[in-house]
This record gives C-alpha cells, sequence and structure tokens, in this order.
C-alpha cells in the first residue's frame, strides 16, 4: 500500500520535472509545445476515487503551472483531463469491463489500447489548454493548429517515456 | 436537509470539477487583470533553484556563443572611452560622485526562459539579496530584454517583451518621433511599433531605440530595426513592424539596470567613505 503511495510520489515528481526541466527547454517551435506531465493521471489506477482523481489533477496542474508562470491555465485543464478520464476509460473499456485493481497502463492492456487512451485523453487535456490560454489573450487564430501539432507530439513523447518506465515492471 | 446531502452525495463528482475549475479561473482572471499578484511563480524557492541547475547545465551548450558576443561588447563599449589615460589603480571611480541619472548594471544569468506563450517571462538568478528592486529593466549584449516584475530574495522575475503585457516608450533613433512598443504574440522575432504619427518619414532597416521617458531604460537602448510599416488610408498613424535585436532563443547573459536616485547615492557615498 504504501509501496504504491511512494511509487506514485515518484511517477509524479518525475513527469512533471521531465516536462519542466528538458521538454520546455526543447522550444520546438511556436506552435509545438507538447506537454507530457499529464502522464501522471494517465496511469493513476482505473478504480481511484474520482474527487482522488480531480484532487490530483488540480494539484498537478498548479505544480506546473508554478514552474511555467501560467498561473492557473494548466490547473484548469488538468482538472477538466480528470474530469473527463472516467468517460474515456469507460468509452474504451474492454469486452468485459475492467478487472478489479488494474492499471491503465501498456503492460495490462496492450500499446495499442493505451495509445488510443492517450491519444483521446491528449487531445482533450490540449484542446482545453489552448482554449483557455487564447481565450484569456483574446486570440483563436492559432489554438487548432496548437492543439493538433502540440498533441502528436505529446503522444510521441508519452508512448516513449512508457516505453521505458514499462519494460521492467510485467503483470504479476 | 437530507435532500441538500443526498443530492451533493450523488453529483460530487461534477460539483468538485466545478469547485476546482472556478478556482483555476479566478487565478487566471486574477492574473490578467494585475500582472504584479502572482502567488505561485518560478521566483519561488524550490522552483526558482531547480531551474537553477538546468539553467547552469544549458548554459554550457552555449558557451561559444555567449564568448563572442562579449568580445564584440567589449570592442564596442572600448570604442565608447575616450581617450582616457589608463588609470592603474582604479581611483577615479570612487573620487567622481555619481550623477543621480547614471545608471547602474548588475550582470545576471537567465535560468528561466520561455518564447512560445502569450505571456513570456524570464527568471534570472539575481534577487533582493543582490540589490535588484522592482520594476528594474533588463537589457542584453544586443539590446530590451523586459522588465523586472517581482524579486524574491535570490531570483528575479521578468515580463520580456515577448508579453502581451509589455510596454515601452520607444522612439526611432534618426528622427526621434517616439511611439510605443507592444507584443502581439504572433512571432518571438518582432514586436509592433505604434504612435508614430503620420507625417514621420521611416525607412525599412531604422533603427528604434528606447526613448528614455520611462524611469526604468536608460535612453537609446536598441529594440530593433523596422522590418515593414503600413499607413491605413485616413489614419493618422504607422503601424510598424519591428524586427527585435535581441535573439530570445538563446538568451544566457543579461544585465540587469537600475537608475541611481539620490538617496541611493548618498548611501552608495558614505559607503565609500567608511
Amino acid at each position: 500500500m504504501i509501496n504504491d503511495y511512494l511509487k506514485y510520489l515518484f511517477a509524479f515528481v518525475a513527469y512533471v520535472l521531465i516536462q519542466v526541466l528538458i521538454i520546455n527547454n526543447l522550444s520546438l517551435g511556436f506552435y509545438i509545445n507538447p506537454y507530457v506531465y499529464i502522464l501522471f493521471l494517465l496511469i493513476l489506477p482505473v478504480e481511484i476515487p474520482r474527487w482522488f482523481l480531480l484532487t490530483l489533477g488540480f494539484c498537478t496542474g498548479l505544480t506546473v503551472d508554478m514552474f511555467m508562470n501560467t498561473q492557473g491555465i494548466h490547473a484548469s485543464a488538468s482538472v477538466f483531463l480528470a474530469y473527463a478520464r472516467p468517460f474515456v476509460l469507460s468509452g474504451i473499456a474492454p469486452r468485459d469491463s475492467y478487472e478489479p485493481g488494474s492499471l491503465p497502463v501498456p503492460s495490462h492492456f496492450g500499446f495499442v489500447w493505451f495509445f488510443r487512451y492517450a491519444a483521446i485523453c491528449v487531445v482533450v487535456h490540449h484542446i482545453f489548454l489552448f482554449t483557455v490560454e487564447a481565450f484569456s489573450f483574446n486570440r483563436l487564430g492559432p489554438v487548432v493548429l496548437k492543439t493538433i501539432l502540440s498533441s502528436v507530439f505529446s503522444l510521441a513523447l508519452i508512448m516513449i517515456i512508457r516505453l521505458f518506465a514499462g519494460s521492467r515492471k510485467k503483470r504479476s | 436537509m437530507q435532500e441538500i446531502i443526498r443530492f451533493i452525495e450523488r453529483h460530487h463528482f461534477i460539483i468538485l470539477f466545478l469547485i476546482f475549475e472556478a478556482l483555476s479561473f479566478y487565478l487566471i482572471v486574477n492574473y490578467n487583470q494585475t500582472q504584479r499578484t502572482i502567488f505561485l511563480d518560478s521566483s519561488g524557492k524550490v522552483a526558482a533553484s531547480l531551474l537553477n541547475v538546468s539553467g547552469s547545465v544549458r548554459s554550457y551548450f552555449s558557451l561559444r556563443k555567449t564568448n563572442d558576443e562579449l568580445s564584440r561588447e567589449n570592442a564596442y563599449l572600448r570604442t565608447l572611452i575616450p581617450e582616457a589615460p589608463i588609470n592603474p589603480l582604479g581611483m577615479s571611480a570612487a573620487t567622481e560622485p555619481l550623477s543621480p541619472d547614471a545608471h547602474r548594471y548588475h550582470p545576471a544569468r537567465v535560468i528561466n526562459n520561455s518564447i512560445n506563450r502569450p505571456n513570456n517571462t524570464l527568471t534570472l538568478n539575481r534577487g533582493r539579496e543582490h540589490g535588484i528592486g522592482d520594476e528594474a529593466g533588463v537589457i542584453s549584449a544586443r539590446g530590451l530584454v523586459g522588465i523586472v516584475s517581482k524579486v524574491s530574495e535570490n531570483y528575479s522575475l521578468v515580463i520580456s517583451v515577448l508579453n502581451t503585457k509589455f510596454r515601452v516608450s520607444a522612439k526611432l533613433r534618426s528622427s526621434g518621433y517616439f511611439g510605443s512598443l507592444t507584443w502581439d504574440g504572433k512571432s518571438y522575432q518582432h514586436a509592433v511599433l505604434s504612435e508614430i504619427p503620420a507625417h514621420a518619414a521611416i525607412q525599412v532597416g531604422d533603427a528604434v531605440v528606447t526613448s528614455g521617458y520611462s524611469a526604468v531604460f536608460p535612453e537609446n537602448i536598441l529594440i530593433g530595426i523596422i522590418e515593414s510599416f503600413e499607413l491605413e488610408e485616413g489614419e493618422g498613424f504607422y503601424d510598424i513592424c519591428v524586427k527585435l535585436s535581441v535573439d530570445f532563443k538563446n538568451l544566457t547573459y543579461v544585465e540587469i539596470v537600475e537608475k541611481v536616485s539620490a538617496d541611493e547615492q548618498h548611501t552608495l557615498e558614505n559607503e565609500l567613505i567608511q
């Protein structure tokens, strides 16, 4: 139990640090801003209490906001993703629904399933994020382009990170 | 009463969601209205010291470029010095009183930087401890960078030119007409100069510099050059697109500029006497 908490705490720190120390420094262009810290919200257990999921979403977003000086923007998008996640999960549930104790990670449901799951979540998060960003600055034009290009890169990076993270742990 | 509790129980998920969203939007709106009240930002202790480490790693990759720029700046500054006799003891600085509108320069390193968001900021590794105050200007060897907006003990947060909240009084170096410079959020290499009257003669390639009307920046700091301009029929002012001289993508070392006011001058001189 404690072990699990530690594991997720480690994942939280690792993904946020990957985001703010590496990915934010990549400067891939004006329209490509990948955000991979949401991976932390993606891999939480399927059965996590939903209020806890929302709270974790808010905390994750605020932490990233703190590093990027974008007060509130990432918090709102992460909370939205946390809200949408149960619906996404039930939308792409396997035929006989989820077994108790399953985790939404590639080693449990396969890479193709995880890719679909991550793709939907990334797009949901990015649309919300870039719309909020644009609304608060009155420029709606580049939202679509930003969402598409950034989503592609975020998804690619998330899959790469998961490849490394998941390779050692097989389902017991 | 029980009805309400049961209602909250049944819909706790969406209620909590709405509460968190309201909180986030409160933060966003609050930030947009009063730019100086960020309570969570990267000049805080934990965030800044982490960014400091990553910034010092990154600065290694641009050492050659930084060297080039420094030697170029050195050469330029040398040309500005009148044929002064070399003073081996460096005494003249202590005997000559500082004029009240002289400026003091602190070197600083950029530890966090962004260029691809609507409100870009920089974090510098100098703070109150090093004598930096609010509203100090930030320049680099190539020109204007931004304005310090918040200072913590060891770090400071800078609103860069690439920020929709940034505004500075600028003038054309050749003719002296002045207007105001803002950023439209479209490209990290360009800014917009407005309020230059239509009767001013301007040309592509003219230099745009700070006007010196603000207390923040000294006069004649380069901002950029005019890349294109437009004068709409019946309008009294030009729309000018300025190519910024600073390369915000590669920004490692900057200088923080502060005006030496009369009070500060006295304390400074007293320190020298003791």
